[in-house]
């Protein structure tokens, strides 16, 4: 194939983004705008415009994170649809750690509160992962169902237990100011959220490219029954994917608390966690571009609203944008170069059921091996 | 025999994957009502001129004519609408469903509305005729492998086929059953059927067929009478010098014993007895050949020797140490127990991985490939990977090509290649041939007899008869999950096995 070629192939989810915006010109232009003047208000307001990188930063920050829950489990073959529960019991559990535990340094506090936010997110996780792993039960219902649950425990907690004395709308007590997440841009609502959103990113990379662990959770998505032959365990694989995923949907969720709003709301999240779903797809289960990914989507949104003041275009005509975005990468996926790397994941997913099956638990030690141990429930299970 | 024209005729077809010409210039003539073999060793392109005829590929050149008339055969489907049916090796069955549901799905013409009373009334009668002796309303699981296949045959003959093309049909027979499906071939052909019969197994074309193609490296070397040819002559053709079938090996004495199973049971993964309870021992220097048509346990013995499935009775020892409940890493890493699984493409290799990722499948978080246990080091992993590349003669690009790229005798070379290099004392080697070509079946012998010599035990687990005669010191036999027998080379007469894969044990000494 002439090298052209090739690089249009290789820059095509660029092409069904611009794709994507000549679509929804049309509809800007439904409307009753100038789509050009629109698209102006709208990515000059999100990227070169003081305030509005720090909006755009704002709304990166739980969408990366978001993004990375998805990814995490992704590698590893799993969908993890439920980022948006595990963002409200990360923000739940990191909201406790904040106003009930007893008074101490600040940046001690702080990193207490994430950690709890990330026990929130992970141990929510760990229901659908243990089902998964343990009897085979598609986690992609699990972890979507999962979600209302947790919205309603939040919704329960900040209109009850946790409401604040006399607030007229289900919030709880705002917590201290020493717990307030740093600002990296001075006079904005910027937070340090989306700076260890990219550092975790990085590190993600480095864990996916260069250690043992990237290699076995890579075998594990690829091929489940050579990971097996490997010598890796698929269950222990699953458990630890999707947990650590809930562990970082839970760390979205914190920082939206500690970042932005200095409270837990009811109904705080406008759908991060779905949009996580977007910013892996969108960065093809790749870290890096599943950061760029969400600074583009982020962007998306800031701009938005600008553009809703500037010309009038309602807001509700970028949704309908990124939903354009969403249906032209994927349609870009399509023209196939070589093996599609959305097909790829596809596969992964159902060879992984297939090699749950038939793995053999991590046997107990039997006593001096004289008697060979018969069928443990474990193998009876396994064995199905 | 002998009208105007052959019922079915290639002329000068040709089909190229990339730079591999799978079939150059292939010329076949089928008379009506004969049984033609078409004999090659794997990869002489039998299957791909098959799938030809039958639609799945386009030719790139050449012609395919019934009754004298050039047709083109775009789809399956327009291969049965002229009467071209072909059964293929593995079934297209649904298993759930009844005999006469498996016949009438997706039957042309069938209408919306599912008569199947009639159908079931119809095939009972079409079974009878041929002597087939299958009930429509049985469900198709039930049903025994070469039962199966009848059903396979009677779809076609429910569509009017009446060119048969059956894909090495006895690969999945044991040996009593081959006779009786030669008969029903031979009523088949009586009654007017043309069948093509595809197969590398030389008794079978001597006994059966009329007339025989013998292709190499995609092309046709000869077209013969099998009234005028003998075994030798075929086998000669076939493999393009004469074959001997001993190679001369140095050897190191026989020593003690490496690898013991003792009463292993083990359940496939339905649920059923595999592996009833069997004794093994391959001693330090030795080659045990474990024989028996697939399916008989094989694949659990394996498994369960290996660590990747737990028995439900008995102990696997390595060098006296009971290994039978330590994990596949452990059995490797601590006990050298090299495992060759026989499923390559989904088990022994990660397909879209690297050729020098895949050469650290197994030692993937061992030094000095994982400094820690975490951080991989690539440079040294590459140079490994090279290495091996090297000593075992894989062909390829460089190291970090996908090893999906590379040809099945090559991804076979790279597993030899990892599991031999890390240290194994003991191998376990499940149909290390299958689907190779003859240079790399001579290879993977040779590399085989070349860790006996270094006083590796070796247990080769194959269906291929000819590749255990050519390797082993003793061969075992395996019938319904249990050692019918063990016989040296010279005991080992076609007789003698086929008694003992079938399941006699009466022979075992």
């Amino acid at each position: 194939m002439p090298g052209l070629m090739r690089l249009l192939y290789a820059t095509k989810s660029v092409w069904a983004i611009l794709a994507a915006l000549v679509v929804g010109a049309v509809f800007i232009l439904i409307a009753g705008s100038d789509p050009i003047a629109a698209y102006g208000a709208l990515f000059t307001g999100a990227f070169f415009e003081y305030h509005g990188i720090a909006t755009t930063l704002v709304k990166m920050s739980p969408l990366l994170l978001a993004g990375l829950a998805v990814l995490l489990p992704l590698r590893a073959g799993l969908f993890n649809i439920g980022a948006e529960g595990q963002i409200y019991l990360g923000a739940l559990f990191a909201a406790m750690a904040a106003l009930y535990l007893p008074v101490m340094p600040g940046w001690i506090h702080i990193i207490i509160c994430s950690f709890a936010g990330m026990v929130g997110g992970g141990l929510w996780a760990l229901i659908p992962a243990y089902l998964k792993a343990r009897h085979n039960i598609n986690e992609v219902i699990v972890t979507l169902l999962m979600n209302y649950i947790g919205i309603n425990l939040v919704s329960y907690a900040t209109s009850g237990p946790m409401m604040e004395e006399g607030a007229p709308y289900p919030y709880s007590a705002e917590i201290p100011e020493s717990l307030w997440l740093p600002h990296i841009l001075p006079r904005t609502d910027a937070h340090l959220g989306v700076v260890i959103g990219l550092v975790i990113a990085m590190v993600m990379y480095y864990v996916f490219q260069r250690t043992s662990l990237g290699y076995s959770m890579n075998a594990v998505g690829s091929n489940p029954q050579a990971a097996r032959y490997a010598g890796m365990s698929v269950r222990r694989h699953i458990i630890w994917s999707l947990v650590l995923g809930g562990a970082l949907a839970g760390l979205a969720g914190t920082y939206e608390v500690l970042g932005l709003k200095y409270r837990l709301f009811h109904a705080f999240s406008a759908g991060y966690g779905y949009d996580g779903i977007v910013v892996a797809f969108l960065g093809g289960g790749h870290p890096l571009y599943a950061a760029a990914a969400a600074l583009f989507l982020a962007g998306l949104r800031s701009g938005a609203n600008i553009m809703q003041r500037a010309v009038g275009v309602p807001t509700t005509v970028v949704d309908t944008i990124q939903g354009l975005v969403v249906i032209f990468v994927a349609a870009s996926l399509a023209f196939r170069f070589e093996r599609s790397r959305w097909a790829e994941i596809w596969r992964r997913r159902k060879s992984l059921d297939r090699a749950l099956e038939g793995e053999v638990a991590p046997p107990p030690p039997t006593p001096s091996g004289a008697q060979p141990a018969g069928a443990k429930p474990a193998a009876e299970n396994a064995e199905r | 025999m002998a009208t105007a024209h052959p019922h079915l005729a290639v002329e000068e077809l040709s089909r190229s994957f990339g730079p591999l010409k799978a079939n150059d210039r292939v010329s076949l003539h089928v008379a009506r009502g004969s049984v033609h073999a078409v004999l090659g060793e794997n990869g002489a392109g039998k299957t791909t001129l098959m799938n030809v005829l039958y639609g799945l590929y386009r030719p790139d050149e050449g012609r395919i004519l019934i009754d004298g008339k050039p047709v083109e055969i775009g789809s399956p489907r327009a291969a049965l609408a002229l009467g071209i049916g072909m059964v293929h090796q593995h079934f297209m069955l649904v298993g759930s469903l009844s005999v006469a549901e498996n016949v009438v799905l997706g039957l042309e013409g069938a209408g919306f509305a599912l008569d199947l009373e009639t159908h079931r009334r119809k095939l009972a009668e079409l079974s009878r005729s041929f002597g087939f002796d299958v009930d429509p309303s049985e469900l198709v699981w039930r049903l025994p492998m070469g039962v199966q296949q009848r059903v396979e045959i009677l779809k076609l003959l429910y569509r009017n086929a009446d060119i048969l093309i059956l894909d090495e049909p006895t690969s999945v027979l044991t040996p009593v059953e081959v006779g009786p499906f030669l008969d029903l071939l031979r009523r088949l052909r009586d009654a007017g059927k043309t069948i093509l019969l595809i197969t590398h197994k030389l008794e079978e074309v001597m006994s059966i067929a009329e007339r025989v193609t013998v292709m190499r490296a995609g092309r046709v070397v000869a077209e013969l009478a099998t009234a005028g040819t003998s075994p030798r002559e075929l086998a000669r053709l076939m493999v393009g010098r004469d074959v001997v079938f001993d190679i001369e090996h140095e050897r190191a004495p026989i020593g003690a014993p490496r690898l013991s199973v003792e009463g292993l049971r083990v359940k496939s993964d339905r649920g059923i007895e595999a592996v009833a309870g069997v004794d093994l021992e391959v001693r330090a220097g030795e080659i045990l050949g474990l024989a028996g048509v697939d399916g008989n346990g094989q694949a659990e013995l394996a498994e369960a020797i290996a660590g990747l499935r737990r028995p439900e009775a008995g102990q696997v020892r390595i060098d006296g140490a009971e290994v039978t409940h330590l994990s596949v890493a452990d059995r490797l890493h601590e006990h050298g127990l090299g495992y060759v699984p026989e499923d390559r493409q989904r088990t022994g290799l990660v397909l879209d991985n690297s050729v020098a990722a895949n050469t650290i499948l197994r030692s993937y978080r061992v030094e000095p490939f994982a400094r820690h246990g975490l951080f991989l080091d690539f440079p040294r992993i590459r140079a490994h990977a090279e290495r091996l590349v090297r000593a075992y003669d894989v062909r390829l690009r460089d190291v970090d090509q996908p090893v999906r790229y590379l040809s099945g005798g090559n991804q076979q070379k790279v597993i030899l290649a990892r599991e031999i290099e890390s240290d194994a004392k003991v191998l376990v080697v499940a149909q290390p041939c299958k689907g190779l070509d003859v240079g790399a079946i001579e290879f993977v012998q040779r590399t085989l007899l070349a860790q006996r010599a270094k006083g590796v035990a070796i247990l080769y687990i194959s269906t291929e008869l000819e590749h255990i005669l050519m390797a082993c010191d003793r061969i075992a036999v395996i019938a319904r999950g249990r050692i019918t027998g063990i016989l040296t080379p010279q005991e080992a007469t076609a007789e003698r096995l086929g008694l003992l894969m079938a399941g006699s044990r009466t022979e075992a000494h």
